[in-house]
């Protein structure tokens, strides 16, 4: 286990020196900065009108929650843009071969850059969302169910791209590798799209899709679970909660199969990279 | 003790054989050279070697345990040929992370590091980061890697190809004190001069098989080439030469003849008898071959067939 947390370390300590970590926190405090900002004028204008207390949530919500897609969006860039390198990048340096010639195991090198990246990536979802939620909270009272389940689906969805990407790079050019993480994202949220509109209509076929989209990925499924635990008010009133909102709350066996998904995609790390000639 | 002792491994990469059949043992305390053209399979070799590349058939131990043993690579240092490594370290972090790897503990690698920096003739440059480095500069610290766990075998591939003439003198220095504590080291290169100043044996490699190994002082002594000038050479007397070596060939022209010996005690023989064949000897002069010459001898003969 030594060895798996000195690569960690060394994970970590690349974040910073490459300075990924200082952009990715100065861009954050800029964001949050932006929305602190905007939010506090909205909420200046719409406090100024006789809406009612619903009517006035409902608009919080609104914001809130783009302002958690955002974040959600931005950390599954990140974690893939910072990982996707990390093992098919050394095997192109051979940076890997004076790591892997010590007496060590392979797995305790994938194991160790995966731990190296989650706990970064997962901070930075803390930092982002939680930011924002307390910037709502301070400024207009409202406050969110379920905050740490709701971040730590949050969490999920990025841990199940970085174990794809950690994946894919132990098969894969770097490039390859990254086309490969952002269609899977990218399929994930056309998907939850078509179920969302699919449910609404009560069309079972688009249902059907959505469902297959989030086996092949279940990353738009767990922000949507995160978001009805935010929200629970928005589950009946799908057309007001706009375009990020759920319709209907994922089921337990969807949250099950998305956390065994990155236990998976990294026993296939681990069983690919010992296999791999380099 | 045996640093390494291989039989007969083999890599296939689908049709392609990029190494035929590797025997091969060095012992410890013995500074191994492995020679052979650009991709004849030297660091797919070392790569089976190292476990870095499964073999698809054949045996192998390093230091007397079996191939992929993780314990025995603690006495294993190694620098791969073409390397990049995490340049955002200083030289010194490159060290300590590498240290750690080995399984040093804070004390021998606070013990080690300055030593090795030293060594090499980075002390100065302990804090640099290693993307402010000279590629030869890389290369000193890459060796450094590679002695931190005071090793038992040393796998060098290609060391001294970024180096200026200062560096690799002190790579030479460095390998022929890694000799005399016993270590073996098992040096990939093509720069010959380089090799003959260090090696006790070498062995050539070309499409993926050996071809020759032998040590440098049978190089020194065997194999000699004798030219040789007569007053009206007959096809007889090239015929004849036949018996005291091989590759008997006259130059057109001046009609010098050459011929390869085994040593040089044949020499005053060769002399005797071509004038009691009534032959005028104006000429008889020996010429060791560089390990150059005779790479190319030995390497350029084999891939002519």
């Amino acid at each position: 286990m030594n060895i798996v947390w000195i690569i960690t370390q060394l994970t970590i300590r690349e974040t910073q020196r490459r300075r990924i970590l200082w952009v990715g926190l100065l861009m954050g405090l800029g964001f949050l900065l932006l929305f602190g900002l905007g939010f506090h004028y909205i909420y200046l204008d719409i406090s100024e009108t006789n809406l009612r207390q619903s009517e006035t949530d409902i608009i919080i919500g609104l914001l809130l929650t783009a302002g958690l897609y955002a974040v959600n969006f931005l950390a599954a860039i990140m974690v893939v843009l910072i990982s996707v390198t990390t093992i098919s990048g050394e095997i192109d340096t051979h940076t890997i071969e004076t790591i892997l010639t010590k007496p060590i195991y392979r797995w305790q090198v994938v194991l160790g850059k995966w731990l190296g990246y989650a706990i970064m990536s997962s901070l930075y979802v803390i930092l982002l969302a939680g930011g924002l939620m307390l910037i709502v909270y301070l400024r207009a009272g409202l406050a969110l169910h379920n905050i740490p389940f709701g971040l730590g689906l949050m969490i999920l969805q990025v841990l199940i791209i970085l174990s794809v990407t950690i994946a894919g790079g132990t098969r894969l050019s770097t490039l390859a590798n990254g086309v490969m993480a952002f269609m899977l994202f990218g399929i994930a949220f056309l998907g939850g799209m078509v179920e969302q509109i699919g449910s609404l209509l009560t069309n079972e076929t688009a249902v059907n899709i959505g469902i297959v989209s989030s086996l092949i990925i279940p990353t738009d499924i767990m922000w949507k679970y995160a978001l009805a635990l935010f929200q629970p008010q928005f589950l009946n009133t799908p057309f007001l909660a706009g375009p990020f909102a759920v319709t209907s709350q994922p089921s337990r066996a969807m949250l099950i199969y998305a956390m065994l998904y990155p236990i998976a995609f990294l026993a296939f790390a681990v069983y690919s990279f010992t296999r791999r000639d380099l | 003790m045996k640093a390494i002792e291989a039989n007969g491994l083999r890599k296939e990469f689908g049709e392609k054989v990029a190494v035929a059949d590797l025997t091969l043992e060095v012992q410890t305390g013995e500074v191994f050279g492995f020679l052979g053209p650009n991709g004849a399979g030297k660091t797919t070799s070392v790569k089976m070697l190292l476990g870095l590349t499964s073999p698809t058939a054949g045996t192998a131990r390093l230091l007397e345990r079996p191939l992929g043993d993780r314990r025995v690579r603690a006495k294993i240092g190694f620098l791969p040929e073409h390397f990049r490594f995490h340049e955002w370290l200083t030289a010194a972090e490159f060290l300590d992370f590498h240290g750690r790897l080995y399984g040093m503990s804070t004390s021998q690698r606070r013990q080690v590091i300055p030593d090795l920096l030293h060594l090499v003739g980075l002390a100065d440059r302990a804090h640099t980061k290693l993307k402010a480095f000279s590629k030869g500069m890389l290369q000193r610290i890459g060796l450094a890697q590679a002695l931190l766990n005071d090793p038992k075998l040393v796998i060098l591939d290609e060391p001294t190809s970024g180096l200026d003439p200062i560096g690799r003198r002190l790579v030479r220095d460095i390998i022929n004190g890694l000799r005399d504590e016993g270590t073996a080291v098992f040096l990939n290169s093509h720069l010959l001069s380089e090799v003959e100043k260090t090696c006790d044996r070498v062995a050539f490699i070309n499409q993926g098989k050996i071809l020759r190994i032998m040590s440098l002082d049978e190089l020194e002594q065997g194999n000699i080439q004798v030219r040789i000038r007569v007053g009206q050479p007959t096809p007889t007397l090239l015929e004849n030469l036949k018996q005291f070596g091989q590759h008997v060939t006259q130059e057109k022209g001046n009609g010098r003849i050459h011929l390869y010996i085994q040593s040089e005690e044949q020499l005053p023989h060769l002399a005797t008898w071509i004038i009691q064949q009534g032959y005028t000897l104006y000429e008889l002069t020996p010429h060791h071959l560089s390990l150059e010459e005779h790479f190319l001898q030995i390497v350029g003969t084999e891939s002519e067939d």
